[in-house]
């Protein structure tokens, strides 16, 4: 009896095994396979869609065209040096200039420039609704303000405000010699404007719902305005607060590849504008390189976030998903 | 005679509904002694809870006040600690640093830092809770958290301390041993504790004096009872005791004959030691 028991322990696992591994590849056989014979059937003006192998093919042509690109930099570093080498030698006393490679960006530079881009924009976000979206939820009044304006707010697209952002930074954001460029600027603000409000409400929303009983301890304690907010209200709705951060950053991510499209922020938005300029054979297969590489990027944003989540809170029995 | 400590003196409280004022508590007068260890008990809703907020400064008496030691109450503050009935420790914070907290805001001016962690610790010791200290609320038992509960009231070394219901949501067992460590620590530091008490049993084991609350809208002291046993009191040999049983009989008949239980708020506890009593 103990061995029947064991094997069906182990034919359980096994199981389990299949379940968590095989469902999911099999899931993404079907889609590839989808993919490919519905891909086959639509001729475009720029060629056949791509299936799943153009698109692999067109993957590794990015990491060439990278590798391609950093190896003329590093010769156009090594020439330099040579040349200044040879002008010293000549003449101690010359000055010697190095003058910074100007090559286009590639693929994995303009992901490196939307994730820059991305995070400015979600922290200067966070900064002005954590400490809005705890104002509002201690006070009933100022929640009943704000909170039309918010709903108001809220679901305005970041192509409209696109526009007017531009003007504003074009406006005020003048400076010989910028730190940052106006399309990089343009783009963060867009995307603090569009991925705030989920921080925001759901901030306003932990910071209500606190625990009477919590409040009472803090007013029998007679904590002072600040300790009550560090040590009580920030812990206590912390778990909301992070909820809200993941909203506000995937939809700031998505948000940023609209942005970057019209702002000319040289990131994977401009990558996707670009490639559909270009209009070559190759374009469409490039695109959707960006489209997987965008989803990636965005699912893992996403587990860092959880990851944080799970690092700082408290709750260590509640199931994070 | 002791000196005159806290004084409930004519305390009403009517609340705001959509329907027009509730008047929950009507005219509720009560003084009590410096160590005085004082139960009030009444069927649900019967506006306990509310006397103990207003003494806590958390509601404000539309009627009446609170005088303790010659200062009207009215705010809350730590001369006045409360043990809420659902513990109501910080889920983030360990036991040691949910008294810490405490302790910082009442001593952080007077004691240094090894004298507060010395303080702390005492506490916790003096709730046996020493083996816990550095472990959080969600890690033990619903005893060991009403446990460091009123430890951190302890700590803040209050003129009155204030249960709300302390032992309500424990088990019978954990809640008699609860008992036992509360009479303890009532002996070495002679307290002025008000407690709110479904349990006629608590009430009449713990307490110097029992007041009993007649049933609302607007409720009041029905009936006050002293209770002369001899401390220390032992549960067991009090179980036959005559003397004993003539409180418990005498709070009883104010519960049950004199006052009756409200329909739509009857608690099954309530009604089962009614039929105990039967």
């Amino acid at each position: 009896m103990f061995v029947t028991n064991l094997k069906g322990f182990g034919r359980e696992q096994a199981n389990e095994l299949i379940r968590s591994m095989l469902l999911p590849v099999i899931a993404m056989m079907i889609f590839l396979g989808l993919w490919s014979a519905s891909a086959s059937q639509v001729e475009t003006s720029l060629g056949q869609l791509p299936g799943p192998v153009a698109v692999y093919q067109q993957a590794s042509n990015l990491l060439d065209e990278h590798f391609a690109e950093r190896d003329k930099e590093t010769a156009f570093y090594q020439r330099q040096e040579k040349r200044n080498a040879k002008k010293l030698a000549e003449n101690p006393e010359a000055e010697i200039k190095i003058r910074p490679y100007t090559g286009k960006p590639t693929f994995f530079d303009q992901i490196i420039t939307s994730l820059l881009t991305v995070f400015t924009g979600f922290v200067i976000a966070s900064m002005i609704a954590i400490p809005i979206g705890i104002l509002t939820g201690l006070s009933d009044g100022l929640y009943k303000a704000i909170n039309p304006i918010v709903q108001l707010l809220k679901p305005v697209s970041p192509l409209a405000w696109l526009p007017i952002v531009t003007m504003v930074v074009s406006a005020v954001y003048v400076s010989d010699d910028p730190m940052f460029s106006k399309s990089y600027v343009t783009s963060a603000i867009t995307v603090t404007l569009c991925c705030m409000w989920p921080t925001l409400i759901n901030t306003a929303v932990g910071v209500s719902s606190m625990d009477k009983d919590l409040i009472n301890v803090s007013k029998v304690l007679r904590l002072n305005w600040f300790t009550n907010i560090y040590k009580i209200v920030l812990p206590s709705s912390m778990p909301m607060i992070f909820t809200g951060l993941r909203l506000s950053l995937s939809i700031g991510w998505m948000v940023l590849i609209a942005a970057e499209m019209l702002a000319q922020n040289p990131g994977l938005g401009k990558f996707v504008w670009d490639e559909f300029q270009n209009g070559s054979s190759n374009s469409l297969g490039r695109i959707i390189v960006a489209v997987i590489t965008i989803g990636l990027v965005g699912f893992m944003l996403d587990r860092t976030m959880l990851m944080l989540q799970r690092r700082f809170s408290w709750d260590k029995s509640a199931i994070l998903r | 005679m002791k000196k005159e400590h806290l004084n409930i003196s004519q305390v009403s409280m009517a609340f705001p509904t959509p329907t027009g004022s509730f008047l929950a508590l009507d005219k509720v007068s009560l003084i009590i002694e410096e160590g005085e260890f004082v139960s009030l008990i009444g069927h649900s809703g019967c506006g306990k809870s509310t006397v103990l907020n207003v003494v806590a400064g958390l509601h404000q008496a539309t009627e009446g006040g609170v005088v303790l030691d010659g200062k009207e109450v009215n705010e809350p503050g730590p001369d006045r600690a409360v043990v809420f009935q659902n513990h109501s420790l910080l889920p983030w914070l360990t036991a040691y640093q949910n008294v810490e907290l405490a302790v910082k805001q009442v001593f952080g001016k007077t004691k240094s830092h090894s004298e507060m962690k010395d303080w702390i610790e005492h506490n916790l010791e003096l709730v046996h809770m020493e083996h816990a200290m550095h472990k959080r609320p969600d890690e033990i038992s619903g005893g060991m958290k009403q446990r460091v509960g009123i430890a951190r009231a302890l700590a803040m070394q209050p003129k009155v301390l204030l249960m709300d219901e302390p032992f309500g949501a424990l088990d019978a067992l954990t809640r008699a041993h609860m008992q036992e460590s509360l009479m303890e620590i009532q002996n070495e530091l002679n307290n002025t504790v008000i407690m709110i008490t479904h349990d006629v049993d608590e009430a009449v084991l713990l307490s110097d004096r029992i007041v009993m609350m007649t049933n609302g809208p607007a409720a009041t002291i029905g009936e006050i009872l002293k209770v002369e046993l001899e401390r220390p009191r032992n549960r067991v040999q009090l179980a036959d005791d005559t003397e004993y049983n003539r409180y418990r009989q005498r709070v009883l008949s104010f519960l049950y004959e004199r006052q009756h239980v409200p329909v739509e708020k009857e608690t099954p506890r309530l009604s089962v030691a009614g039929a105990e009593a039967a």
